[in-house]
């Protein structure tokens, strides 16, 4: 089975109806990309996985377990979070604070949180020296890898990551992409939200494309590649 | 000179009182968006707590603990049967609710207790004044500057040091995401009812020891000058709070202190128009809410 399996996936904001029907899924050790253009759904999407914002219909199983009903906290401490779109680390919290709270979930990872933190120094040696500098104050790709490290701390299994090139410069996106594989090396899942489709078909092992929060097109991303992205990216714009 | 002093220390405890009830009133605004109207009653319950406590023999200090665990309790009870179940809807309802809160606490006090004053005994060993230098200063306005400076460093310590408060200023910042971090939610908004008890508690006790008794109403003026305290500070911000708080109260006792008796019966709607123009300046409060960075 899936590590993580989405049925019928429905979201709605009122009127608006942002996700539907969608069915995805991600099997362990596998980097996926959700593809699609602004307003797609793919943020609405990820939010409803971890419970942020209510279905309006469907289900979504993680590693077995109907997780839909959950509160995020506890879908959390099963082993799945999000890397936020736009970073959104805490601005007024230091650098080693914001990677404190991310080990917040169980008193597991409380204690062994010192330990947690170090690894990620070493993975990310800037934030290192940056550790009591309030977290407003870094740079776009210093917040991102902040982001993603926080993300980290709390040994996820499955990390959702929604746009983590947004608005950096191509050397940081490149940067974080190292990142991305490099995750993979140890053995996270994760699935990606992306605009830069070409990047993250270069890493991805599937794709999805999501256009007017359903699901147009799936497969390896060669498949996608010939099935001409662009044209479903206008067609759906 | 004198006079000065001895009015800036009138000042620093009397804005000491409004700080510890902005607070109060900040900490469950920061991680809920929700000004808690009901916050005054609190205090009342302090009173009662102690008066009652007092009329059963219980020692002093314990009844001032009673008074202040009492409140810390019903903050906390206040979060689990009103507020939790409109905690997603519109920050309106929310509001609407805690005025409800607010008022049937103030008909049960009115109804179970008495709607007249209970006299609360201050007791004597602080109903004094020590000499320094050539001032005389009220026992209970010492008493009042340095409660107040204890209770900002616990606080300060708290929020700094431990987990729980570092996951209480991110859940201020961005409360979906501090959840993202596993950052228990309901856990955090009781730890924030709770501290804003306590500081009502204490506040309380700060207020009582000022009149010697409590009644239904006895919440009703400290709660507006904590809201104002928390506008001209900034909305959200807790040292904008405690700020806020130390102004209200210099303009307060400078005003009662240096306006010519002629004018002082107005010296409420003068204090008020001060208030006004702080924030015609800074309209965000003196210490603007830093945009959250998305
Ligand atoms: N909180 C909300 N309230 C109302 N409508 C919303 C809300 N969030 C998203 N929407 C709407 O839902 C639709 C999908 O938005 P969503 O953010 O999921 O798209 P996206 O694919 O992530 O877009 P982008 O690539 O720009 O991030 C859009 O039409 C958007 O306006
Ligand atoms: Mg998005």
């Amino acid at each position: 089975m899936a590590l993580l399996d989405i049925e019928r996936l429905t979201v709605r904001y009122g009127a608006i109806q942002a996700v539907q029907d969608a069915g995805l899924s991600v099997a362990q050790g596998e980097i996926v990309t959700l593809l699609g253009a602004n307003g797609a759904g793919k943020s609405s999407l990820l939010n409803a996985c971890m419970g942020l914002v209510p279905l309006a219909g469907g289900e979504v199983h993680f590693d077995g377990h109907l997780i839909s009903a959950e509160r995020t906290e506890a879908i959390v401490r099963r082993g799945m979070t999000l890397t936020p779109e736009g970073r959104r680390v805490f601005p007024s919290l230091t650098v080693q604070e914001n990677l404190e709270i991310g080990a917040a979930a169980s008193r597991d990872l409380r204690q062994k949180s010192k330990m947690q933190r170090e690894e990620m120094y070493a993975l990310f040696p800037r934030l290192k020296e940056r550790f009591q500098q309030l977290a407003g104050t870094l740079s776009g790709g210093e917040q991102q890898m902040l982001a993603i490290a926080r993300s980290l701390m709390s040994e996820p299994r499955l990390l959702l990551l929604d746009e983590p090139s947004l608005g950096l410069a191509p050397n940081i996106v490149d940067q974080i992409f190292d990142i991305i594989a490099s995750l993979r090396r140890r053995g996270v899942t994760i699935l990606l939200v992306e605009q830069n489709a070409e990047l993250a078909l270069d890493v991805a092992d599937r794709g999805y494309v999501l256009a007017s929060g359903r699901v147009v097109l799936s497969g390896k991303p060669a498949e996608l590649r010939s099935a001409g992205l662009e044209r479903v990216y206008l067609g759906a714009a | 000179m004198e006079f000065f002093l001895q009015q800036f220390l009138n000042a620093l405890a009397l804005g000491g009182t409004y700080a510890l009830l902005g607070l109060g009133l900040a900490v469950v605004f920061s991680v809920l968006g929700l000004i808690n109207f009901a916050h005054g009653e609190l205090m009342t319950l302090t009173g009662y707590g102690i008066f009652y406590a007092l009329l059963f023999g219980v020692p002093y200090p314990l009844a001032l603990i009673i008074g202040v665990v009492l409140a810390t309790g019903a903050a906390i009870l206040m979060e689990r049967v009103a507020f939790r179940p409109v905690r997603n809807s519109s920050g309106t309802t929310m509001l609407l609710t805690s005025f409800a809160v607010s008022t049937i606490l103030h008909i049960l006090f009115q109804n179970l207790i008495s709607a007249r004053p209970k006299a609360i005994a201050v007791p004597n060993s602080l109903t004094g004044a020590v000499a320094i230098a050539d001032m005389q200063i009220g026992v209970i306005q010492l008493l009042s500057i340095l409660v107040t400076a204890v209770s900002l460093l616990a606080l300060t310590l708290f929020l700094r040091r431990s987990l729980l408060g570092i996951a209480m200023r991110a859940a201020a910042e961005d409360f979906n995401v501090a959840r993202l971090m596993g950052v228990n939610a309901n856990l955090v908004i009781s730890t924030a009812f709770g501290i804003s008890g306590v500081l009502a508690g204490i506040a309380g006790i700060l207020w009582l020891f000022q009149r010697g008794s409590v009644d239904p109403l006895m919440g009703f003026l400290p709660v507006l000058k904590a809201f104002i305290a928390v506008v001209l500070g900034g909305l959200g911000s807790l040292s904008g709070a405690v700020i806020g708080g130390f102004i209200l109260g210099f303009i307060e006792v400078g005003l009662r202190a240096y306006l010519p008796d002629g004018v002082l019966a107005y010296r409420d709607a003068i204090s008020l128009t001060l208030v006004i123009l702080v924030l015609f300046f800074w309209p965000q409060g003196i210490v603007a809410r830093r945009e959250a960075v998305r």
